[in-house]
């Protein structure tokens, strides 16, 4: 009787345990995480073409065409290596920018530019990675990542389609913002709109997902796709400029050698970034 | 003259190594071979005055209309550019072309890539200072406030660059002697010895220039190799001066033997990039520096580091030493003129600022001499208006205590310059 007891009671507390596991959301870290790489780590190397259009609030429009490559190095969602071949317009055509990104909080990513016209090999200082990319209102950390080590993460809503995480820096004298809200799809783990407040908690800046597609890869001989934004737009509410971005041309997994990253391929860039 | 045909045998097996076309399932032959060929340019107006009364040169320090065209083709077997100049200089009173590029590009094996024809190159680490770049440089367009692009002068030349766990190995072979576009006395006024004093269009500069094709040839060799992406590199050159550094009896300037031998290293330091580069100019005609008519051998060292100072804002800062190696020796022969220090040293700064959505960039590169007490300033103001016009307006400043050194010298070439370039 005892046994039998004991026996219930057992199978009560694991089935309990069971279903506690089921229904648990995730934690905001495995959020986050999974948010982080879909965003930026999907894939062991990828390559998109990219035209970006950079908008006044007067609708002047620039433009900038590129072709980015980029490869996972490090550990899981750590290190990686991009690879920028810009196209147009004719003042950057053919100009290299090249990025070995660090994960690591202390250490400074490494970058290069390639200036076609001079032949040169140009070492840039590692600067504020929340500097304007290429003159657009997309930021350096926008284009490759913001560090999660440096944000604190708060779930603060989870609605039927989002996870809404609140992000606050832990050195907030380093950054223009004081908290930024990131909307993350709870099936894909997108993040499809991210809201970022000033230092008077004034919304002053978005970046939205407007479509994501699901590209079809190989990793491992499996048929998987990924999904991927192809169009986002980032907006500046104080200047009233935007700019949109859209990535065609996606592949993943296409077999990026590291060599491709080096100044070799500076100097004369790969079939994969010129194609 | 052994090392030269050491490297000659190194490049006669690699053009038999060859390049080998890939299969391709095109539609006509011309098709198969050629992929579409880009076109692209600009059409530029540039002006410039000078700000002081120079007695021996035009006030205009540029005044040109000029269309640059650009065609390449970029194919699976190999790549091919042209690039060439036309312009109308109303300095020279004369209308000009240059082609500045011509090449072929491929990558015969994993390990290798060959570049053949007219070509800009560059290496080394320094900013606007170059020790083991000596490839040869327009000083000329430099001064009068050409875009930077025109610093570098094209070669005609054969670049092998071979790549190895080891380390990479450029090796770029120049049949005939390509020297720098140097201080003529046709754009810019320039101290003359003999003269004793600065000169102009009334003392053209008359060269001896070695000419010979495959006998006065440049062999330029690069070692290099990245780890943990801090660059080391190992140059030689065996050559010869670029600008004159001799005179013969009869004083005509010539470009006497020069080999060099130098290293770099690149890297992040603190936030910043620092980088230093030596070489040694050994001057192989006056080994021990007792011909007074040909520059002695030196000893030259860079040290740099680069930062952004601020968003957007970036500074860098370079001390620069060239030391005359047999210094006694050039005491003892010095005949007349003023003599110069055994060391030189320079120092320069930069400052960049980029505004308006990085459309507007504001830079100021200043070269400081504290030995020579002279000065040489670079303000630049570019705007880009739209994606395909930009303007820029600049002045090239120099200044100093002494009429023959090297930046004072030009002191009456000082200009202002404006342009306007459409590119398409």
């Amino acid at each position: 009787m005892k046994k039998l007891i004991f026996l219930l009671v057992m199978t009560a507390v694991l089935g309990l345990r069971t279903f506690a596991q089921e229904s648990a959301a995730p934690t905001v870290e495995e959020i986050v995480k999974k948010a982080n790489h879909t965003a930026y780590y999907q894939g062991f190397d990828g390559k998109s073409r990219v035209v970006m259009n950079i908008i006044d609030k007067q609708e002047r429009t620039r433009s900038r065409e590129f072709v980015i490559l980029r490869k996972n190095t490090g550990q899981t969602d750590g290190d990686q290596k991009y690879f920028v071949y810009f196209q147009s317009p004719a003042d950057v055509r053919k100009m290299v920018f090249m990025v070995h990104k660090h994960a690591s909080v202390d250490q400074e990513d490494d970058r290069w530019l390639y200036l076609p016209n001079l032949d040169l090999v140009k070492r840039i200082a590692a600067g504020d990675k929340r500097t304007s990319f290429v003159g657009s209102d997309f930021l350096y950390e926008d284009v490759s990542g913001r560090n999660l080590a440096e944000d604190t993460h708060l779930l603060v809503q989870t609605t039927d389609q989002y996870y809404v995480v609140k992000n606050v820096p832990i050195k907030p004298e380093t950054v223009e913002f004081s908290s930024y809200t990131v909307f993350i799809d709870k099936k894909t783990y997108m993040p499809m709109k991210m809201e970022f407040y000033d230092k008077d908690n004034v919304l002053y800046r978005t970046i939205e997902s407007i479509k994501v597609e699901q590209i079809q890869a190989k990793e491992a001989d499996q048929e998987v796709t990924y999904p991927t934004v192809t169009q986002s737009v980032v907006k500046d509410l104080k200047t009233g400029s935007r700019t949109e971005m859209t990535f065609s041309d996606i592949q993943y997994n296409i077999g990026l050698s590291d060599d491709i990253f080096t100044e070799r391929y500076l100097r004369r860039p790969p079939r994969e970034a010129m194609r | 003259m052994k090392v030269k045909w050491i490297w000659m045998t190194v490049i006669f097996f690699s053009i038999g190594a060859g390049a080998v076309a890939e299969e391709n399932d095109g539609a006509s032959p011309w098709q198969q071979l050629f992929s579409s060929v880009d076109v692209h340019g600009f059409t530029e107006l540039r002006g410039g005055y000078r700000i002081r009364k120079d007695p021996y040169q035009k006030d205009m320090s540029v005044m040109e209309a000029r269309t640059q065209l650009d065609l390449s083709s970029y194919n699976d077997w190999g790549d091919f550019k042209y690039k060439g100049d036309i312009w109308g200089d109303l300095v020279a009173e004369q209308g000009d072309y240059e082609t500045r590029e011509l090449w072929f590009f491929t990558r015969p094996a994993d390990w290798m890539d060959f570049k053949l024809g007219r070509q800009v190159l560059t290496w080394g680490t320094g900013d606007l200072l170059f020790l083991n770049d000596l490839f040869p440089k327009d000083w000329q367009s430099f001064f009068i406030g050409r875009d930077t692009e025109y610093l570098k002068a094209p070669s005609d030349a054969a670049k092998f660059s071979f790549f190895t766990d080891a380390a990479n190995i450029d090796v770029v072979y120049t049949p005939k002697f390509d020297s720098d576009r140097y201080i003529t006395g046709q754009y810019l006024s320039y101290w003359n010895n003999s003269l004793s004093r600065r000169a102009g269009r009334d003392a053209y500069v008359y060269t001896d220039k070695p000419d010979r094709c495959f006998r006065d040839d440049e062999i330029a060799l690069r070692i290099y190799k990245n780890i943990n992406n801090y660059e080391y590199a190992l140059y030689g050159y065996w050559g010869f001066w670029k600008s004159p550094a001799g005179m013969t009896p009869t004083g005509s300037a010539t470009f006497p033997d020069l080999n060099v031998y130098g290293a770099s290293v690149r890297g992040q330091v603190a936030k910043g990039i620092g980088n230093a580069e030596i070489a040694y100019y050994e001057s192989a005609d006056d080994q021990n520096g007792k011909n007074p008519l040909i520059s002695n051998s030196e000893l030259r060292y860079l040290v740099g580091y680069t930062q952004e100072i601020a968003k957007d804002v970036t500074g860098g800062l370079q001390y620069y030493l060239e030391q005359m190696l047999d210094y006694n020796a050039y005491l003892r022969h010095l005949s007349g003129g003023p003599k110069r220090d055994r060391d030189r040293h320079v120092l320069t700064a930069r400052l960049t600022k980029l505004l308006m959505n990085q459309n507007l960039s504001l830079s100021m590169f200043t070269y400081y001499s504290p030995s020579d007490s002279d000065v040489y300033l670079r303000p630049n103001i570019h705007y880009k208006a739209t994606d395909t016009l930009s303007v820029e307006t600049g002045a090239n400043i120099f200044f100093g205590d002494h009429p023959h050194t090297f930046f004072s010298q030009f002191e009456n070439n000082s200009n202002i310059y404006a342009a306007v370039r459409y590119s398409f």
